[in-house]
């Protein structure tokens, strides 16, 4: 691995991404719209916004970078340039750490703006630090990425990299507690949530809506979360091969 | 008559006074190569000599991309002895010595053409210090493929034919020893053919570097130093235009391959018909 290479990788990504102001803004518009949306949709009920809103500020960054990074990752693929690059000086932990990074600074100004939205202007309640829903989403923010680089290797077409988002994503959404307590689940559907990544994302979340300090609680979600990423990114990389048929 | 049956007759390759056996860019000895359970190279033996300009010639699916991935390493599943530039090919070694176009244009649509150089060449030569260096690659290699104008056009605006120029002047940054090109001037006007196979013999002459260039268009052949005719994954000859031409008795290249061709299907029905003969 050579921290040049990444950077480079990482700032090309970046680059490219400039070259489409219209995704920027969507990446960057979109959770704000949903998050306003959402406060007004529950004006009679603040405290169900405080709840969902926290979960949402780390789901979205999530879905956001899952999309990008496998339709980014799948283009590579299809466009003839990972080949390219893994028959040149390019260790695959270089490219992989370069879109990680690349992503993961336009998840972090995603998080700051929707954060920011949700704390100082539609009024969320929470006691503990924005700081730390900020550490949350970021983590999400490369679980994401991580994801969308992984399933990019299953998909022959753009087409049918966004139909994993639905089959990724969605049964996390529903299992993670946004809707209803986990502990209140059938015991099986329970089970699976316990061993998925976005179920600690929004306990992350709910931890410092409602503690002032950092739980160990919070430490051990941020663990889960951070230690999936890694996880998966590895196996991201291992569907990285320099030899193909 | 002669005709030769797989390559590697070297007593030819000796009397036509090649250097090609002493100082090889590639060696190949019985190279083979599986894709599913069909046989895409069929123990291929040949060399391509160092410095020169290598025609990979023969009709579409005769395994002439699988042979090229095969010697830059991207190939899966190849069998037999691969050496390029003294190491066995897909060595990491390798990777910074040697240049590779694919068939189809792989640059970055979103990108201008120098952004594209730029990423690559920091691939290349990473690091602050070699900045400079890196700087000049890149102003020799746009300059080489002669995109000057078009620098910072975006790459997914250009012309088919310009895409495929920028994906070859990435080839061309940091000054590869071997450059292997999967048919870079289909689809190109007659004046940019020109002058790309120009540019070949001048990176050839002028930085010694080793070309293996692939096509299916078979006047090409004769700009070649040397050629390896491909059919059905064989190598059906290995020589230089003058000699293929002289040996088959014909005007020109594409007459001698076709005389090739014919005689090797001869000989396929002739064997056909006698394990008929043979069978009880």
């Amino acid at each position: 691995m050579n921290a040049n290479r990444t950077l480079a990788t990482a700032a090309r990504v970046l680059r490219q991404l400039r070259h489409d102001p219209r995704s920027i803004a969507l990446m960057l518009l979109v959770p704000c719209l949903m998050l306003f949306l959402l406060r007004y949709v529950f004006d009679g009920s603040p405290g169900t916004f405080d709840n969902i809103g926290a979960s949402l500020l780390g789901i979205f960054p999530l879905i956001t970078m899952f999309l990008v990074t496998s339709i980014a990752t799948l283009r590579e693929r299809t466009s003839g340039t990972l080949e390219r690059l893994l028959a040149m000086p390019l260790g695959k932990a270089d490219l992989i750490a370069g879109y990680a990074l690349a992503f993961g600074l336009v998840a972090v100004l995603q998080s700051v703006l929707a954060t920011g939205l949700a704390v100082w202007l539609l009024g969320l309640d929470v006691i503990g630090s924005p700081w730390l829903l900020l550490l949350v989403a970021l983590l999400d923010a490369l679980l994401g990425t991580a994801l969308g680089l992984f399933v990019s290797a299953f998909a022959a077409s753009e087409f049918q990299a966004v139909q994993f988002m639905p089959a990724v994503i969605f049964p996390q959404i529903l299992l993670c507690g946004l809707f209803t307590p986990r502990d209140r689940m059938a015991p099986a559907l329970e089970a699976i949530s316990n061993v998925l990544p976005m179920s600690y994302a929004v306990d992350g979340m709910n931890e410092v809506l409602r503690h002032p300090d950092m739980t160990t609680a919070f430490v051990r979600d941020a663990l889960v979360v951070a230690g999936c990423a890694v996880l998966v990114l590895g196996l991201g990389a291992a569907t990285l091969r320099r030899r193909t048929a | 008559m002669m005709n030769y049956a797989a390559a590697g007759d070297s007593a030819d390759t000796a009397d036509s006074g090649d250097p090609a056996q002493s100082t090889a860019a590639i060696i190949a000895q019985s190279l083979t190569t599986v894709r599913g359970d069909r046989q895409v190279l069929k123990a291929l033996d040949f060399t391509v000599p160092t410095g020169q300009v290598t025609g990979l010639l023969g009709p579409s699916g005769c395994g002439k991309t699988t042979l090229m991935r095969a010697i830059v390493g991207t190939q899966a599943k190849v069998t037999g002895t691969l050496q390029v530039l003294g190491r066995p090919a897909g060595d990491p070694a390798l990777r910074s010595r040697i240049g590779y176009v694919t068939q189809a244009p792989s640059v970055y649509d979103d990108l201008t053409v120098r952004q594209n150089l730029d990423y690559f060449a920091a691939v290349l030569l990473p690091g602050r210090a070699h900045r400079h260096d890196r700087r000049t690659a890149v102003d020799r290699a746009i300059e080489d493929v002669d995109l000057a104008d078009h620098a910072d056009a975006l790459a997914g605006r250009l012309s088919g034919g310009q895409r495929s120029r920028v994906s070859l002047a990435v080839a061309l940054l940091g000054t590869p020893e071997l450059l292997v090109l999967d048919e870079p001037t289909v689809g190109l006007d007659p004046v940019l053919r020109r002058d790309l196979w120009n540019l070949f013999h001048r990176i050839a002459a002028d930085r010694g570097t080793t070309l293996l260039i692939s096509s299916h268009v078979m006047d090409e052949a004769e700009r070649c130093h040397r050629l390896l005719l491909m059919r059905e994954g064989e190598i059906l000859a290995e020589d230089t235009p003058d000699d293929l031409r002289r040996r088959n008795d014909t005007a020109t290249v594409e007459e001698a391959f076709l005389h090739l061709v014919d005689a090797a299907n001869e000989r396929a029905a002739r064997a056909a018909v006698e394990e008929q003969e043979h069978r009880p």
